[in-house]
């Protein structure tokens, strides 16, 4: 009896414990099992022979030629500020660190209408050269170039490669270095024999990771690269949604789930191998302040295009987002345009030309909407998940690996699942308004469960015991002892959750309905269209984003919690 | 052969070395020894040259080694948490400086072997070196730095990273290794039993500047001044003023003492100095120097003697003496009147 009694009461655990895997089974595996159906149906029936073979050979060159060029790219811009911050102590580090953290949380749109503000037909850099030369064309067109799609995903990789080896670099302790040098070898062979192999598993999981984004990129290429270029994750998106060929998307998205399998696979497995014994340093006691004019050129030569690349973009959005320009006139000069609040009012205003049926507010308050749910959701499942992982049970050893693997999908083979499996009530991405936030759980999750489950495994089991001794039951020992613990933990999942729900692009234009937009693919669509008043709306938009993200950034900053890995 | 002149540093625009220069013989291993934080470790850094001296050369024979990079000055380091490469095993790591020479294979690995033996890890050839043991890779260090015949060997704590029994055992094996190795070299430690074990001659160190140069048994006979003595663990000072000078007498708090050693250097009457009762100075037969009331604080059994902790006015003393004495007793104790140093006076 007392056995059966026993058994009962862990029902309700095990229930809640299988909550994440459900949540997953279902809004992650049968979308990319129906992905996977539609390509095998594809490659069956005769769809395929009707279809020319360069909608899948040409987007997957050019998905492999841009990644590779942008990777080595990254890998240029990063080298050397991540030796600065491993290496040197100076003043501005922390605010270079601060730099370096924009991109992690900014909205790929916003940074794509950043780099449309600095550099676009409409942007500053036009606008300027344009006013002392009295040009009637925009002389940069960069936008819709390759150059654009490089420039972005330069912007956004370029910290993880900074963040990624610079963190390996200053862990390493200079003293190996040191008892190289004292055997003999000079800099050039420690390099060769110390640095580089020890940093080597270091880059070669951030060049993984790096290509890994490029390679799933697909904002950047819809907003900067045009028409003329088509990744897989573009032509994915082009097929299902504009020439509704969803047998050729979803064979598109099989191959990009193969590639990204492999490479999320291999990096795992680096990750693994990475921890060679390498006793952690306080990265302060290792780092040097700068001497000398060598060193001090260097700094503020990698502290500058640091700047330029990461606060440009955005500093010229805000600024262009107040600035009113008439469209009228061939010669933009700058000096007959002024500064107004006129693109913000007009968010405000439902006009008949309008891209929306409703007024273009209404996006912030829908994505507002599911930002909040996506919080519930993320973190509640992300708690359990957490929760299980933490238990260093059997579950938790499944869930892990299988947690982190969304980060890997890209969220437009996501968004193509969904509208594959979700077709019919009560299910239907038409009618359930609830498929967008769970989209975007699905993304913010493995975020939340790496915040989380840390934070979790470090509270003793002796506090939560000792509570219980003194009387406490299990429901308020979670309140009493575990929740303040982990009260600062949960807020910073919270915003993340919250600002990867509001940025969220690639699976969102799948799912949104049009008369329910986000933020993202209000500015996608301002941006799509010619005018003045579009793009300012465009920036007027994006800056909200961006002061919204950035808000986040700083709190999750402020509440920087120890021993959070990175991904 | 090693001579370091005038060597001024400073560390976040605090002085760290104020004018340092000492010498190191063949086949001499002097301890510099000093507080964590004295620059002891700085000093072995611009031996190296890993670091730069504001000012100050470092010269070997007649050679300044201003302008010789670090890696071609020839001299060993030992960390003190031993940098061994963590991606090469305890073979690889030996090997590194021989490869550095460029030696053919056969040689390098025969020389390996040699210093793997001297060392007693001749097994451990294979292993990682992230499954060693501290003891066991303070060897493989010690291997590595010995294996390329530095002409200079410098330690820098090697036994400070280490649990006391294998610190002790590892102290003895040190010694012998580099008295037989016949190579100079220089060990840095703040822990004076290792000093005295391991050293030729001391230096002691203090704010910046060398206080006493000298060997063990100088520095333990005569310390220079009450830093030095306190610091190798004479801790029984006490404050009095030259009352007489022919015969010795000073004056302090607890009264007169008749003292039957030199005097400190340009000392005269009236002067006030530092008394040193050295551990072995008392003793219970009535005598007509010295003798004083003490109240039993403490005894403490150590094995062949014991430790007696007296209170005498109100300071606190440490004697060691052959008999056990009641604790909470009230005694006459008389001290001897050449177990007493004369140190300057603190200014």
């Amino acid at each position: 009896m007392k056995q059966a009694l026993k058994y009962i009461r862990t029902i309700p655990a095990i229930l809640l414990w299988s909550l994440p895997f459900a949540f997953l089974l279902i809004f992650y595996f049968q979308p990319l099992l129906a992905n996977f159906r539609m390509a095998w149906q594809a490659t069956t029936t005769d769809v395929l022979a009707s279809m020319s073979l360069k909608v899948i050979t040409q987007p997957l060159v050019f998905t492999i030629w841009q990644t590779i060029l942008s990777t080595l790219l990254t890998i240029v811009v990063g080298f050397p500020p991540a030796y600065l911050l491993a290496k040197y102590r100076f003043v501005g580090k922390s605010f270079i660190r601060l730099l370096t953290t924009i991109p992690f949380i900014m909205p790929t749109v916003v940074v794509a209408a950043g780099f449309n503000a600095l550099l676009g037909p409409k942007g500053w850099f036009n606008l300027l050269l344009q006013t002392i030369f009295s040009l009637d064309k925009p002389p940069i067109q960069i936008i819709n170039t390759l150059g654009a799609i490089l420039l972005a995903h330069v912007f956004y990789n370029s910290t993880v490669f900074i963040r990624v080896v610079g963190g390996a670099w200053s862990q390493l302790d200079p003293k190996i270095g040191f008892a190289a040098r004292t055997l003999g070898a000079s800099p050039v062979r420690v390099w060769q024999k110390i640095t580089f192999p020890l940093l080597k598993p270091a880059l070669l999981s951030a060049i993984l990771l790096i290509f890994l984004f490029n390679f799933t990129s697909f904002a950047v290429i819809l907003l900067l690269g045009g028409p003329k270029f088509s990744t897989l994750e573009v032509e994915i998106y082009i097929q299902a949604l504009h020439m509704l060929n969803l047998p050729a998307a979803g064979l598109l998205s099989a191959i990009q789930l193969l590639f990204t399998l492999v490479l999320t696979i291999l990096y795992t497995r680096l990750i693994k191998t990475k921890s060679v014994a390498l006793t952690p340093r306080d990265p302060e006691e290792v780092a040097k302040p700068i001497n000398g004019w060598k060193q001090r050129s260097f700094l503020i030569g990698t502290m500058s295009y640091l700047i330029v690349l990461f606060a440009a973009p955005l500093f010229s959005l805000v600024l262009r987002s107040f600035l009113l320009t008439d469209t009228n006139r061939t010669v933009e000069a700058l000096a007959d345009n002024r500064f107004s609040l006129v693109y913000y009012q007009e968010l405000f205003l439902n006009r008949r030309e309008s891209l929306f049926y409703v007024p273009p507010i209404d996006a912030i308050l829908n994505s507002l909407y599911f930002g909040l749910i996506t919080v519930g959701i993320a973190l509640f499942l992300g708690f359990l998940a957490a929760s299980v992982i933490s238990s260093r049970s059997s579950w938790g050893k499944i869930l892990d690996p299988i947690l982190m693997l969304p980060l890997g999908t890209s969220a437009v083979t996501l968004g193509l699942g969904f509208i594959l499996v979700f077709n019919s009530p009560p299910l239907d991405v038409r009618s359930f308004p609830l498929l967008v936030p769970i989209a975007h759980s699905l993304v913010a999750m493995p975020f939340v469960v790496r915040i989380l489950q840390p934070v979790i495994a470090s509270i003793p089991r002796e506090l939560k015991y000792s509570a219980m001794v003194l009387g406490a039951s299990p429901w308020r020992t979670f309140w009493q002892v575990e929740f303040p613990i982990l009260f600062r933990a949960i807020i910073s999942a919270a915003l993340f959750a919250f600002t990867i729900s509001l940025g969220e692009f690639g699976a969102t234009t799948f799912l949104a309905r049009p008369e329910r937009p986000t933020i993202p693919i209000a500015i996608y669509r301002y941006l799509s269209q010619p005018g003045g008043l579009n793009y300012g709306q465009a920036m007027a938009m994006s800056t909200i984003l961006m002061i919204i993200c950035a808000v986040s950034i700083i709190l999750i900053e402020r509440l920087k919690l120890p021993n959070i890995k990175e991904f | 052969m090693l001579s370091v002149k005038n060597l001024y540093k400073k560390y976040e625009n605090q002085p760290l070395l104020r004018g340092v220069s000492f010498e190191v013989q063949k086949g001499e291993t002097i301890c510099l020894l000093g507080r964590s934080g004295s620059g002891k470790s700085t000093i072995l850094r611009i031996i190296a040259g890993i670091e730069a001296p504001e000012s100050g050369d470092v010269f070997w024979t007649n050679q300044n080694l201003k302008d010789i990079p670090v890696h071609k000055r020839k001299f060993g380091f030992m960390f003190q948490d031993y940098a061994l490469f963590p991606h090469k095993n305890v073979f690889e790591n030996v090997a590194f400086g021989l490869k550095m020479q460029n030696l053919p294979f056969d040689l390098i690995e025969e020389k390996v072997i040699t210093v793997l033996n001297k060392v007693k890890m001749q097994e451990f050839s294979h292993r990682q070196v992230a499954d060693l043991s501290g003891g066991e890779q303070q060897r493989v260090a010690l291997a590595r730095a010995l294996a390329p015949e530095p002409r200079l060997l410098m330690l820098d704590e090697p036994l400070g990273a280490l649990d006391r029994n294998l610190r002790e055992q590892l102290m003895g094996e040190l010694r012998l290794l580099l008295h037989a190795s016949n190579i100079p070299a220089i060990y840095v430690t703040h822990d004076q039993e290792e000093a005295f074990t391991i050293g030729d001659r001391l230096v002691l160190l203090n704010d910046g500047q060398i206080i006493q140069n000298a060997s063990p048994e100088d520095v333990y006979q005569t310390p220079k001044n009450a830093w030095v003595a306190k610091f190798i663990g004479l801790s029984n000072l006490l404050e009095g003023v030259i009352q007489s000078t022919q015969p010795l007498i000073v004056t302090t708090k607890i009264g007169d003492f008749s003292v039957q050693t030199g005097l400190p250097k340009n000392a005269k009457l009236a002067d006030p100095v530092i008394l040193l009762l050295r551990p072995d100075a008392i003793n219970m037969k009535d005598s007509n120097l010295n003798q004083f009331q003490a109240h039993v604080l403490d005894d403490v059994f150590l094995g062949n003697q014991w430790r007696v902790k007296l209170q005498m006015s109100d300071l606190e003393f440490s004697f060691l003496v052959d008999e056990p004495i009641p604790i909470g007793s009230i005694i006459k104790i008389s001290i001897d009147p050449k177990q007493i140093n004369l140190l300057q006076a603190e200014k």
